[in-house]
């Protein structure tokens, strides 16, 4: 048995070398001094950075991705977080269906959604433009945003707003007082979880892009179908950096000040 | 006064639900049943599009060879995908859900992780590991067993290869979240009954996971046969899938009646298999993945 175990062990050892060893490549590579950027090693540099900084387009598709994911993620979760209320608290004729219906867009293939999102709106003859692009990422990312919102949603008692509500306060005055702050952390969750989503899209994003607009991943996308440049690997590890260091970093100073919070409330 | 409250509480629910009913509504539901009607207009010679009932779409489709024959092997490459992606998200989900390590936590977030790492990052990842200037080239050649670099990249092998590194994390999480809830005594009590250790997992724990492997099973193959992007960048000319045929129509050759009629195809296959599944499991075990 223990034997089996150490095995299971190494296996799973192995699986996470092969999960994270491709990107850890990368991230060397992007810190490469060789001037074509690949192996071997030739030193540590920042010249690639560099060359980033100075390349217009990439500016360009950084600043798209940055603001498209900022607006995706504030629709989607404010109308999510709506949504995952109603699911939660309250019960309506029609609540399974609704809730299939809502969450429609991850079961269907996304070139599929994307492909009759666009095809709809030239029909209307509105051009593919920004607006598109934002409304195919809000339509993407709302259902993970429910899900997120709804599953931390459940955990929240109900008996403190009851109190809130027998001690005279209306509705609306405990959902900002004691609701919203109690559902901040799943509300921050689904916000961070969208704008991941959106930041990374490609699937969709390059069916519904405007000619000449393009966001980071289309942006690596073209720049690997032109030619293999070495600042792939630099945008890369950037791109790493925006997706998974500031949620980190994020969840860490919320668990920072939830901790500060609870101990100046024990001190009182 | 309470009538009031009592209709507030009815409408509540409603007033909340709205902004994305609406969303999804007027940019998904609309769209598809939309696609469904182009699907039978025409496009002419000139480019415009020919309003009426045609089958044309629907005849070249489901009986030109070409069309029949990437479809196959979407499926195919989708398949073995699922299947590499189970036999090696098992260990690792067991693993993690088994271990009494403190590290335990870490070993979650690091599954979490890919997850927020890009879907082209991850993919493109590979041409660093497997080009001819690659990682793997550089070390076969330092160690003398090739003269020349090989040239591993651009195949179907590849594409599986990206696919299930893509996919992998959605597998394990999926059994993992089903095999965190199986009640330990359970297999405790098969052991204690003479089963030996391979049995009990054999008996107990592997039919209880099921509905985890089940829903890993179904993101991982719907996702598989829906990509096209893993093909682009991963794949050889000739390994096209599916949804290459969707992207070739709509954007290059801006035939939208034909590209409509396709992706309906695309989605008749994979919606099928998802109906299927939520007939017999229900789509809660996938939405378990996100607690």
């Amino acid at each position: 048995m223990t034997n089996g175990w150490s095995w299971i062990r190494i296996a799973t050892i192995l699986v996470y070398l092969f999960l994270f060893a491709p990107v850890a490549v990368v991230i060397l590579l992007a810190f490469n001094a060789n001037q074509f950027g690949s192996f071997p090693i030739e030193g540590f540099s920042l010249r690639w950075f560099n060359s980033l900084l100075h390349n217009d387009a990439i500016v360009r598709a950084f600043k798209t991705s940055l603001l498209l994911g900022a607006l995706t993620s504030a629709i989607s979760t404010t109308i999510g977080t709506m949504a995952a209320v109603a699911m939660v608290r309250y019960d309506f004729p029609g609540k399974k269906a609704i809730s299939s219906l809502l969450i429609a867009p991850i079961l269907i293939p996304e070139v599929v959604l994307a492909v009759a999102l666009l095809l709809f709106l030239q029909f209307l003859e509105l051009p593919k433009s920004f607006g598109l692009l934002l409304m195919g990422h809000v339509v993407f990312t709302l259902p993970f945003v429910l899900l997120v919102v709804q599953a931390r949603l459940v955990s929240i008692r109900r008996d403190v707003e009851e109190a809130a509500m027998s001690l005279g306060a209306t509705p609306i005055q405990t959902f900002f007082e004691i609701t919203l702050p109690l559902m901040l952390p799943a509300v921050m969750a689904g916000m961070l979880f969208s704008f991941t989503i959106s930041f990374d899209d490609i699937t969709g994003t390059l069916f519904w892009k405007p000619g000449g607009v393009e966001t980071v991943p289309t942006q690596i996308f073209a720049m690997l179908r032109n030619s293999i440049s070495p600042e792939i690997n630099a945008l890369g590890a950037v791109m790493v950096i925006f997706t998974v260091a500031l949620p980190l970093i994020a969840t860490a100073i919320a668990r920072h000040m939830s901790a500060q919070r609870m101990k100046a409330k024990t001190q009182n | 006064m309470a009538a009031d409250i009592a209709s507030a509480q009815k409408r509540a629910p409603w007033i909340l639900l709205s902004p994305s009913l609406t969303t999804i509504g007027l940019l998904l539901v609309i769209p598809m049943m939309f696609i469904v009607v182009y699907s039978f207009w025409l496009r002419t010679a000139t480019g415009a599009d020919q309003v009426g009932f045609y089958l044309d779409n629907w005849q070249e489709v489901l009986s030109d060879v070409f069309y029949r024959d990437i479809l196959f092997q979407t499926l195919k490459i989708a398949l073995y995908t699922t299947i590499i992606c189970a036999f090696v998200g098992y260990i690792p989900a067991y693993f993690v859900a088994n271990t009494k390590m403190r590290s335990k936590t870490l070993l979650l977030l690091m599954l979490m992780l890919p997850f927020w790492i890009s879907y082209i990052i991850r993919t493109m990842s590979w041409i660093n590991i497997l080009g001819t200037s690659g990682a793997l080239n550089g070390l076969l050649l330092w160690a003398g067993i090739i003269d020349s670099p090989l040239n591993m990249l651009y195949n179907q092998t590849t594409v599986v290869l990206g696919l299930v590194h893509y996919l992998l994390p959605f597998m394990i999480l999926n059994v993992y979240v089903s095999l965190e809830g199986i009640d330990k005594n359970l297999t405790e009590a098969a052991e204690s009954l003479g089963c030996n250790g391979f049995q009990a997992f054999r008996e107990v724990t592997l039919p209880l996971s099921f509905p985890g492997l089940a829903a890993g099973s179904l993101l991982c193959f719907v996702l598989a046969a829906g990509t096209y992007i893993t093909p682009l960048i991963l794949g050889g000319p000739r390994d096209a899938m599916f949804a290459n045929l969707v992207y070739e129509a709509i954007i290059t050759q801006l035939n939208w009646p034909l590209g409509s009629a396709l992706s309906l195809v695309l989605l008749a296959f994979l919606g099928g298999l998802v109906v299927i599944y939520t007939r017999y499991l229900g789509v809660d075990q996938i939405a378990k993945s996100f607690r």
